[in-house]
């Protein structure tokens, strides 16, 4: 296959893969845009076989197949609540190929290159190989955190940003004698060293991050993902792999700003680890006041009563798995002529647009669900707001203390609106381990127990 | 601890501070109930269903003043009955909760010094949210405004809703309610369910969503000048404001059947809004409820506590409205009652503690153990709150001034925002080109633009697809398999593992995650 003809099939790949990203703007075009996608990839990976394979076909054709039967069977099992765990360790296995790819090259002794050229090949190696390694780590303790197989709580080693530093001074000291190393051994002995180091420092980074920080980290390491790909690309060559990463790793890169603007956070303060625990007292005020619960009974004469309804849902309604009973009870009140709508925080759940998911799931119509933007004003019209299992995304201490470690961060002013019911398992505070005033506020009922259950009694009871 | 409730004593006064429920809760929260004989006969709860519900009675004119803690309506007066004053009555060290209107009422403060009792006044409960179930004022201007139209309806000589009969069509009455504070959105409600056409006015711009929401029309002055004042109430308006009001309430008392008005400033004489000459220029049968008589009259033509007839206009001067509801209101007020009173009682013991560091007590308490604590002094929550009431304008302008005043200057600004990344980048470009060979340039160049198109494309995306992108990103991101398949044929049997797994794991992505994608993808077809 003549080169022009490897470039051109590329220069198409790349182009459907921004199609692919591009029809995501809307419901609409966005099975489209996945379709284009396949295409691309589907292109680029049968033109590098036809052009680069000369043998080894039968078991590359198995391990394909293998690799993508596996694809596909995780891929229907997993559980929309489990999306989070998927894409993380999808992610890990990204970082391990990046890692994989950069060894074999490096090893590869048919790539000669001589002088600055050289100098740059084997930093690109070095650089691809070490994204990639602490992408791995990163995602596998990330997948971890939200299987709950590790605890959700932040690992806070002592001296930990000196223990980072120190790392991330090894990896440089490294980089410097790796590129001076004067034969292959010494430089595959460094090289080792250093993936070792990134390794640590992947679980070390990921360790120390709290679980209510989940949707920036998944972003980061989606982006990291993508610039293991563009490392690669250049370490290969491949004008394909350098725009691919660099699309994926803006990607990641714009929606870790877009979680870290949600939580009013600093991307420096979210990867150095350890929410409210550096500084301000998360004990700053003490709520007073009497909690008002509620019962199933009374609830659904308060919702029969209303005219506008908000649903405001949090990570707890993925865990209780209460999308379904919630997706009914909206069913029934619209048929009642209520108006029903869904307000979603950027950072509910464990990753961007996690709710969104569920919600589609449970087959609840998108065009009454809404981002925080779009509704935060219409709360003092609301009758009844439901807030399952959100916490810190509706606590209204990030506007009134500014001591608090959650100041700034903007919310959804729920309690604006007449009435509103929590769903909660109890008292506890949220990830941010900040006292919620809203749940003694008058207009504020709770209803505690399983969100799941409590909504199918709602659900019958209505 | 003994809560007593006295009978009222004013002329006209049909409430009651209590309610049978109330008492239920009284007695169950441990305090004992001692009710006057026929204290609830005007909110038709007689002696039995107190007692009923746990009191008891007490047949001594008085004899519920004994009490510890005494309950009641109206502040204490001269009872004319026992040759006696009310506050003479009240034991050394026990307590009154009332209303009492310290600002009006300062001789009854010296009274209760002397006596050494303490006094909590319903009327000064701070207005904040924490108290809204205490604020009694609320309870009673809901009634207020609703019994003002039950009152307009009975002296207006037709129809509020407009009908289409076998005799002929009715237009709806149209009635005007100026002032939509807790009277006026009461009054709202009321005239609107019976089918008036309903217009509003308020100097307050922020109460405007509240009238639309009521389904009534807002007025609106071509004029902008905002009249919220302090703790949410209405402040005095500039002359200016006050004519082109004026003007409005002429046109409209041309036009409109039944007016009611319920406009106060905090401490000062109603303003007079209806003049005799609009009055004269309303229809014949129309009324005019004034619902701020006891304060001189929104209308000119107010007498307080009268109905009086001007040019064939019924001007309704009533100021003892909750009392004609008298069952409602002492229901509510008992209710206001006992949450104030749970408010001093946190060990749920019967006893009640004065907590001056409550700033809810402190505000209401206007006499503690004889010492006249009224005024209170201005609460820290209050203090901070005024600006944004009353100086919304004066906010932004302190808060540009101090961010001039810590501002660096305009250049150094101006290259720390803007221009120093930007040098910095090119700088280090200008590096790179010194000493990268051509080759890297070209892939550098792809590079840099691809993320330029990746930070357009990504910020279209709509933040209810972000799942589904960052799974499709995680698929795509997998194209470093084509890195795998070019070492895949290497003699070399460790490079040719390496591919190999790499090959395999990259392929559970691709699939795992396009395939992924295009479930969550088919959910939101919708």
């Amino acid at each position: 296959m003549s080169p022009s003809l490897i470039t051109v099939s590329y220069l198409g790949a790349a182009a459907l893969f921004i199609l692919a990203l591009g029809g995501l703007s809307s419901n609409v075009t966005a099975r489209r845009g996945n379709l284009f996608g396949i295409i691309g990839m589907t292109i680029a990976v049968l033109v590098t076989i036809a052009a680069f394979v000369t043998q080894h076909h039968e078991v590359l054709v198995a391990i394909m197949i293998a690799g993508g039967v596996i694809g596909f069977i995780l891929s229907r099992r997993v559980q929309m609540t489990q999306m989070p765990e998927l894409v993380a360790i999808l992610h890990s296995l990204v970082g391990l190929a990046a890692v994989l790819v950069g060894f074999a090259n490096f090893m590869d002794p048919s790539i000669q290159y001589t002088g600055v050229e050289k100098t740059i090949h084997e930093i690109e190696i070095y650089i691809g190989i070490a994204i990639g390694a602490l992408t791995f780590t990163g995602s596998v303790i990330a997948y971890g955190k939200l299987s709950g197989m590790i605890g959700g709580q932040p690992m806070l080693l002592p001296a930990r940003h000196w223990l980072n530093l120190a790392l991330f001074i090894a990896v440089i000291v490294i980089a410097v004698k790796f590129v001076g190393a004067a034969d292959h051994g010494q430089a595959t002995i460094l090289l080792l060293a250093m993936t070792v180091i990134a390794l640590l420092f992947g679980i070390h980074m990921v360790a120390a991050i709290g679980g209510a920080d989940m949707p920036v980290v998944i972003s980061m390491l989606n982006s990291y993902s993508g610039w293991a790909a563009a490392a690669t690309g250049f370490m290969l060559s491949n004008d394909l792999l350098i725009v691919t990463g660099a699309l994926v790793g803006s990607s990641g890169a714009i929606l870790s700003y877009i979680m870290c603007r949600a939580m009013n956070r600093h991307f420096v303060s979210v990867i150095a680890g350890g929410f409210g625990t550096s500084g301000g007292s998360s004990a700053g005020v003490s709520i007073e006041g009497e909690v008002q619960t509620i019962d199933i009974p009374a609830m659904a004469e308060l919702l029969n009563n209303a005219k506008q309804v908000m649903v405001v849902p949090g990570y707890g309604m993925a865990t209780a798995q209460a999308q379904h009973a919630i997706a009914d009870i909206t069913k029934t009140l619209i048929k009642k002529g209520i108006n029903v709508r869904f307000g979603i925080h950027p950072v509910a759940g464990r990753m961007p647009g996690h709710m969104n998911v569920l919600l589609a799931e449970a087959k609840v119509p998108y065009d009454i669900v809404f981002e925080m933007d779009e509704i935060n004003d219409d709360f003092p019209d609301i009758d009844v707001s439901i807030v399952v299992g959100a916490n810190d995304t509706v606590n209204p201490l990030a506007q009134e203390d500014v001591d608090s470690p959650i100041a700034g961060m903007p919310v959804l002013e729920v309690w604006k609106g007449h009435t509103t019911v929590v769903l909660k398992r109890g008292m506890a505070a949220g990830y941010a381990g900040v006292d919620n005033p809203l749940f003694v506020k008058d207009n504020t009922r709770m209803l505690f127990g399983d969100a799941k259950e409590s909504l199918d009694a709602l659900a019958q009871a209505l | 601890m003994i809560v007593g409730i006295p009978v009222e004593i004013h002329p006209g006064e049909k409430r009651v501070a209590a309610s049978p429920e109330m008492i239920v809760k009284l007695v169950a929260a441990g305090f004992e109930v001692i009710v006057e004989s026929d204290a609830g006969v005007g909110a038709s709860f007689n002696d039995d269903v107190f007692r009923q519900a746990g009191a008891a009675i007490s047949k001594d004119t008085g004899g519920a003043w004994t009490a510890d803690l005494i309950i009641k309506v109206r502040p204490p007066e001269f009872n004319q009955a026992l040759g006696r004053h009310e506050i003479e009555l009240m034991a050394e060290g026990s307590r009154l909760i009332s209303f009492i209107w310290p600002s009006q009422n300062e001789d009854l403060l010296q009274q209760f010094a002397a006596r050494k009792v303490t006094v909590l006044a319903m009327d000064s409960i701070p207005r904040i949210s924490r108290a809204q179930k205490l604020d009694a004022l609320s309870s009673m201007a809901n009634i207020g405004g609703y019994r003002a139209v039950i009152e307009a309806s009975s002296c207006f000589g037709r129809f509020f809703s407009g009908q289409i009969t076998a005799a002929g069509k009715v237009d709806p009455a149209k009635v005007l309610v100026i002032g939509a504070g807790v009277a006026g959105l009461a009054a709202i409600g009321t005239a609107k369910s019976l089918g008036a056409i309903v217009r509003a006015f308020d100097t307050r711009p922020e109460v405007k969503d509240q009238i639309l929401s009521m389904d009534a029309e807002f007025l609106e002055l071509d004029f902008a000048e905002d009249g919220t004042g302090e703790g949410g109430y209405a402040k005095v308006m500039s002359k200016e404001f006050i004519e082109a009001e004026m003007a409005l309430f002429a046109r409209q008392a041309r036009e409109v059947d039944i007016i009611i008005t319920t406009a106060l400033v905090p401490g000062k004489p109603a303003p007079k809004l209806i003049t005799k000459g609009m009055l004269a220029t309303m229809r014949a049968g129309s009324v005019i409820v004034d619902l701020a008589a006891e304060q001189g009259g929104n209308c000119e033509a107010t007498v307080a506590g009268e109905v009086v007839t001007r040019h064939g206009v019924h001007v309704i001067g009533y100021t003892d409205l909750p009392s004609r509801l008298a069952a409602q209101s002492s229901q509510l007020y008992a209710t206001n009652i006992y949450n104030l009173i749970m408010e001093m009682n946190p060990e749920k013991d019967g006893n009640i503690v004065i907590d001056m560091d409550d700033e809810v007590i402190r505000g209401a308490t206007v006499v503690n153990a004889g010492e006249i604590t009224w005024p209170p002094p201005p609460s820290a929550v209050s203090a901070e709150r005024k600006p944004s009431f009353g100086g919304q304008q004066i906010k932004p302008d302190a808060a540009e001034q101090a961010r001039a005043a810590i501002e660096p200057s305009e250049i150094a600004r101006f290259f720390k925002s803007a221009w120093l990344p930007v040098i910095l980048a090119g700088l280090a470009l200008f590096g790179l080109g010194q000493v990268a060979p051509p080759s890297f340039m070209g892939h550098f160049t792809v590079f840099v633009l691809s993320c330029f198109i990746g930070y357009m494309v990504i910020w279209n995306v709509s933040p209810t697809l972000h799942t589904p992108l960052m799974s499709v990103t995680n698929a795509i991101s997998s194209i470093i398999v084509l890195g795998a398949l070019t070492q895949i044929s290497s003699s070399s049997n460790l490079i040719y593992i390496l591919a190999g797994i790499a090959v395999f794991i990259t392929c559970i992505n691709i699939v795992g995650g396009f395939s992924v994608t295009q479930r969550m993808l088919q959910m939101f077809r919708g």
